[in-house]
């Protein structure tokens, strides 16, 4: 069964890799304000040239 | 600072729009079709039209042509709205919307001539795989360019959904099209037997979770908000469902081969770890459905979101359904029946289809600066496609309920109530056809929204350049003397991922050529031997034929199917199998003890015409087989790259393979005109090395009873 080590190493690695992501989303502050983006992205852009 | 202004791409968007209606509307008529062909026989009218080459016509189409499309056009309209800049390149932008709309087109060719590998969802033979691996990288330097530009330092959720989808498509798709090529376009998998079923549904499983789940998440996380003008309703429960979903997604492929030869832990494993996905994948729904708290009365007035609505309704059920079919008890009564495609469709009719739905009639207006032609219209396809839906998937149940109650059906005496197969078959028919009425009335929904959307397009005036402002981002803080040198990596997180990638990417191929190198561990049984060349030339027919998309060849340790079929099949059978032909849903019955059941006259005439053996069969003909001559121009490459692949064929079988293979057609042949008197049969038409591998199947552990004790461990 030597698909499986090769089917667990790479998922590990891709677990581990979003490991790394997850950990930098944090570190990084993405997760500082779990509220504001979801308002901000309702912001359409109103097509003006000019915004203040 | 200074506000900067800047242009969104919307070309690209609106371009991957059209081609998903436009290949969503072909991809689901071909499904149309290939339902009609179970209920109508005789639409089967040419070798290239027949269902088991249309049908991965279908999924792929579906899949990858009108999902693939919707998520590409999704994504490029909100990852530049989120992260406020234009996508990184126009060029490859270009390359990535032609590029794919080249690799469909190359599928809608190859796959109709049976130029397939046989592997679900993956079927596109290895020179299409490589297209396919390129246009995707395109995809995602696109994307992480993009971000690497971006004015918002945020990463809205739904980007997260586009970055796991990339990754891990690009590493599924890669491992599963692990294969050898011996021509243009053909090529065997470098797994065989147990293995290549277990890379195949672990590729299988994740092509569901990564291609039609996460990306299609992410849509709804932009979407849904924006179409209700309302906030989602927990952002810190999109962050947790994220990262949950994606640890826990990636492990669960196994329940797709539950009491098959794959070992017991391994299925286990899949079991486990399918149950605790039903957590996050309910924190989207919930979150996705209360986003509308408070805003219900929109539902009633807006189509967009009825169909969001329905379409989340769906995820839930269908990531409900999933689990629970992943335990063992459940999956003994559904596997290999209706129930499957019932459990699909849910997902993707109501999920995909609707999200993608709803996208569009949300999102092209807004293209096109004006508003929807007919919201009547828009109304009136949500109503013809939730029907669609329902007799589709309703019917299907039924169905499989019946197929699986009939199939274990036992007399008091031990033998089997419904011993011919054929009549769990002819039972199904009225359901069929009402299956085949609710995909009629999908696609009529689907055209309804072609007239809706072109009728809008020409009322407006397309807006290809949208510009906005927005502040540049803050720069960094420049590195300084002397800090740790894996601080400049960290500093840049799209350059991470990237590394990161690569980096997983060669541990793969490390982890894997040693494997190939290396004698495989399976437990083999002394008895099974290689495919003889003429029997390898008609396994070959076989993957042509796509006859795995009704059959299986997996007898699974059940009293019912062992005194249907016959000894139930172990992992030492299949090794030298590549790739693995074990299919998933018996349409019609298991063959992978069908070897010397019947004379070769009876494969034969069934082939020719499947009612004369088997009344009310639903088996396409396959009159073509006697008429071409089977082409041996490639049988000693074919066997070199089995050699090569570790299949023990000696040079010299290989140097005198046509005079083998000539000698075995002959007896065939000669057989067939002794008991078929007034049939002329010669030995090189394609008939006879398919018969000859029909009845090779299953034969091998019944060659030498005395080697069966040693055999069944």
């Amino acid at each position: 069964m030597s698909a499986i080590y090769i089917l667990i190493s790479v998922s590990f690695l891709v677990a581990i890799a979003f490991l790394g992501a997850f950990i930098w989303s944090i570190k990084s502050g993405q997760y500082d304000d779990d509220y504001s983006p979801s308002v901000r992205m309702l912001k359409e852009n109103p097509n003006n040239k000019s915004e203040s | 600072m200074q506000a900067e202004t800047f242009k969104y791409d919307n070309r690209t968007v609106r371009d991957f729009t059209v081609a998903t209606i436009f290949w969503g509307v072909i991809g689901l008529l071909v499904g149309v079709l290939v339902a009609s062909q179970l209920v109508f026989p005789d639409w089967n009218v040419a070798s290239w039209l027949t269902f088991g080459r249309l049908r991965a016509l279908h999924t792929n189409g579906a899949i990858f042509a009108f999902v693939g499309n919707a998520i590409f056009a999704g994504v490029y309209y909100s990852l530049q709205r989120l992260l406020k800049t234009r996508m990184a390149s126009d060029l490859l932008s270009r390359i990535h919307f032609w590029g794919w709309q080249l690799i469909i087109v190359s599928a809608v060719i190859t796959l109709p001539l049976g130029l397939t590998s046989s592997k679900e969802y993956a079927e596109l033979e290895w020179p299409i795989d490589i297209a396919i691996a390129l246009v995707w990288v395109i995809f995602g330097v696109n994307m992480f360019w993009t971000i690497l530009k971006r004015r918002e330092r945020h990463l809205y959720v739904a980007i997260w959904f586009y970055i796991a989808t990339f990754v891990t498509v690009a590493v599924l798709h890669i491992v599963n099209n692990l294969e050898l090529p011996v021509g243009a376009f053909k090529s065997y998998s470098i797994f065989a037997g147990v293995q290549d079923a277990l890379v195949q549904w672990w590729y299988g499983h994740n092509a569901v979770a990564f291609f039609l789940t996460t990306p299609v998440l992410g849509l709804m996380y932009y979407f849904v908000p924006k179409a209700a003008n309302r906030p989602v309703y927990s952002y810190r429960l999109s962050i947790v469902h994220f990262w949950a979903l994606i640890f826990i997604y990636i492990w669960a492929g196994p329940h797709h081969l539950l009491y098959t030869s794959l070992p017991a832990w391994a299925q286990s494993l899949g079991t486990v770890f399918s149950i605790m996905l039903i957590f996050p994948s309910w924190g989207g729904m919930i979150n996705g459905l209360l986003t509308l708290r408070g805003a219900w009365d929109k539902v009633r007035d807006s189509a967009v979101l009825k169909f969001f609505v329905v379409a989340i309704t769906a995820y839930g059920m269908s990531t409900l359904e999933g689990p629970l079919l992943s335990l063992k008890n459940l999956n003994a009564i559904a596997h290999y029946t209706d129930w499957i495609p019932a459990h699909v469709h849910i997902g993707t009719l109501g999920w995909n289809g609707f999200m993608i739905f709803g996208m569009i009639y949300w999102m092209m207006p807004k293209l096109y600066r004006t508003s929807l032609f007919s919201e009547k219209l828009a109304n009136a396809h949500f109503w013809i496609g939730t029907l669609g839906i329902l007799l589709w998937a309703l019917p299907m149940y039924v169905s499989g309920f019946t197929q699986s109650l009939m199939w274990k059906e036992f007399n008091p005496d031990g033998t089997l109530v419904y011993g011919n197969f054929l009549e769990t078959v002819t039972q199904l028919m009225p359901l069929y056809a009402l299956r085949a009425i609710g995909g009629t009335l999908y696609v009529t929904g689907m055209l309804i929204m072609v007239v809706n959307i072109v009728r809008t397009v020409r009322s407006g005036s397309f807006q290809a350049e949208e510009e906005d402002s927005a502040l540049p981002l803050e720069a960094t803080e420049a590195g300084h003397k002397g800090e740790h040198w894996h601080r400049w990596i960290e500093r840049k997180p799209v350059q991470l991922m990237v590394w990161a990638t690569v980096a997983i990417l060669i541990g793969g191929i490390i982890e894997i050529v040693p494997t190939i190198m290396v004698k495989s561990n399976i437990p083999t049984i002394e008895s099974v031997k290689p495919y003889t060349a003429l029997e390898l030339e008609g396994r070959d027919l076989y993957i042509r034929e796509g006859c795995n998309a009704c059959h299986s060849q997996m007898v699974r340790p059940f009293r019912s199917e062992v005194a249907r079929y016959g000894e139930y099949s172990k992992a030492g059978e299949f090794v030298y199998d590549h790739p693995f032909l074990w299919g998933s849903k018996r349409t019609g019955p298991d063959l992978h003890r069908v070897g010397g059941k019947y004379p070769h006259s009876w494969h034969y005439n069934h082939m020719i015409e499947p009612t004369s053996m088997s009344p009310g069969s639903i088996m396409p003909t396959y009159e073509w087989l006697a008429t071409s001559a089977l082409d041996t121009t490639s049988t000693k490459a074919k066997l070199r790259a089995m050699a090569s692949l570790g299949v023990p064929y000696t040079q010299g079988y290989i140097d005198s393979a046509h005079f083998y293979m000539q000698q075995q057609a002959n007896a065939i042949a000669s057989e067939l005109m002794e008991q078929m008197e007034d049939v002329e049969v010669s030995p090189n038409e394609e008939m006879v090395a398919l018969i000859a591998y029909l009845q090779r199947l299953g034969t091998d552990i019944k060659a030498q009873p005395e080697n069966n004790e040693t055999a069944l461990k």
